[in-house]
């Protein structure tokens, strides 16, 4: 990653919340455009996680990934402590390419 | 509490930001200048897997946009000077405004935004650090399984987006959309192009 997209995200991420603290004062936003704000990171982690799990450059793929992550998922939604939920993923998925590769 | 658990999601950041390229200086000077973890994640993902750097900073700059919504809320909780308020808006972040939202008082609110915010500051930065150490020391991060950890840590992040109906629909939407897309455009676009699925938002609810 270069300094310069660094930098771009540093002051764009600085730029909106001090917009909202300095800027905009007392106002508020129609009320529309903070439930579509609401669900911006609904629907990029949701992007992330299936991207990141079942694709490989530009070809989807089925992989010991898909078994780690349905691991690690299953522990975070029995509430498992984020350390845990990322070190399940990581053995089962170390696992399966000991026992296939 | 509350910091020991941004602790541990810095040194992650940390981890995935020296293993997918980055510098130990640039990891830092993200977590310091930046200092919104969903957007910090996702430009360092985006940039791993050969995504444009205009795709990682739209998308960074997308997940940063709700910490505006939260500065028009803590506008009226941050008092003082101009200076002491342009310092505050670095630490308007999900946690900071949560714990501010939660107090009953004006003087209390301001006391939790100051407290939680410095305190994650503090921990989300040492955090990274640490991570970013350890993260330069592994060779090859698919072999620790590393590769699935990541998506797992962001499944857990996920989780609590959907307990509402719209949030079920936008994560849906948004990761279908973006897995159909990846044979046909360059890496990077289609997490963008999932981001439509918020106007899901646009339908009041009933």
């Amino acid at each position: 990653m270069s300094w310069t997209t660094i930098l771009l995200v540093a002051i764009g991420a600085y730029g909106f919340k001090a917009v909202g603290l300095l800027g905009l004062g007392d106002r508020n936003l129609p009320a529309a455009a903070e439930r579509v704000l609401a669900l911006v990171p609904a629907a990029l982690l949701a992007a992330l996680v299936a991207v990141d799990t079942f694709s490989s450059g530009r070809s989807l793929v089925l992989d010991a990934r898909a078994a780690g992550v349905a691991a690690g998922g299953t522990a975070a939604l029995l509430r498992a402590p984020f350390p845990v939920v990322v070190a399940v993923a990581a053995l089962v998925a170390a696992a399966i390419r000991q026992l296939v590769g | 509490m509350l910091g020991a658990a941004v602790g541990v999601f810095g040194v992650a950041f940390g981890v995935l930001a020296t293993t997918s390229g980055l510098s130990v200086a640039q990891a830092c000077a993200m977590s310091v200048l930046v200092f919104t973890g969903a957007s910090q994640f996702l430009a360092v993902r985006v940039v791993a897997d050969g995504g444009v750097s205009a795709a990682a900073i739209a998308g960074a700059l997308l997940l940063a946009a709700r910490n505006g919504v939260y500065g028009m809320a803590m506008s009226r909780v941050v008092r003082g000077s101009r200076w002491r308020r342009m310092i505050a808006a670095q630490l308007v972040i999900d946690e900071s405004t949560a714990m501010a939202a939660a107090q009953d008082d004006p003087a209390a609110r301001e006391r939790a935004f100051w407290a939680t915010g410095l305190a994650v500051f503090v921990f989300w930065n040492a955090g990274t650090v640490v991570g970013a150490v350890l993260g330069r020391g592994i060779g090859d991060p698919t072999a620790l399984g590393l590769d699935a950890a990541f998506p797992a840590g962001f499944v857990a992040l996920l989780l609590p987006h959907l307990r509402t109906r719209p949030g079920r629909m936008a994560a849906g939407i948004g990761g279908t959309a973006a897995l159909a897309l990846v044979p046909f455009v360059p890496a990077g676009v289609p997490i963008l192009v999932a981001s439509l699925a918020t106007l899901v938002g646009l339908r009041r609810p009933t």
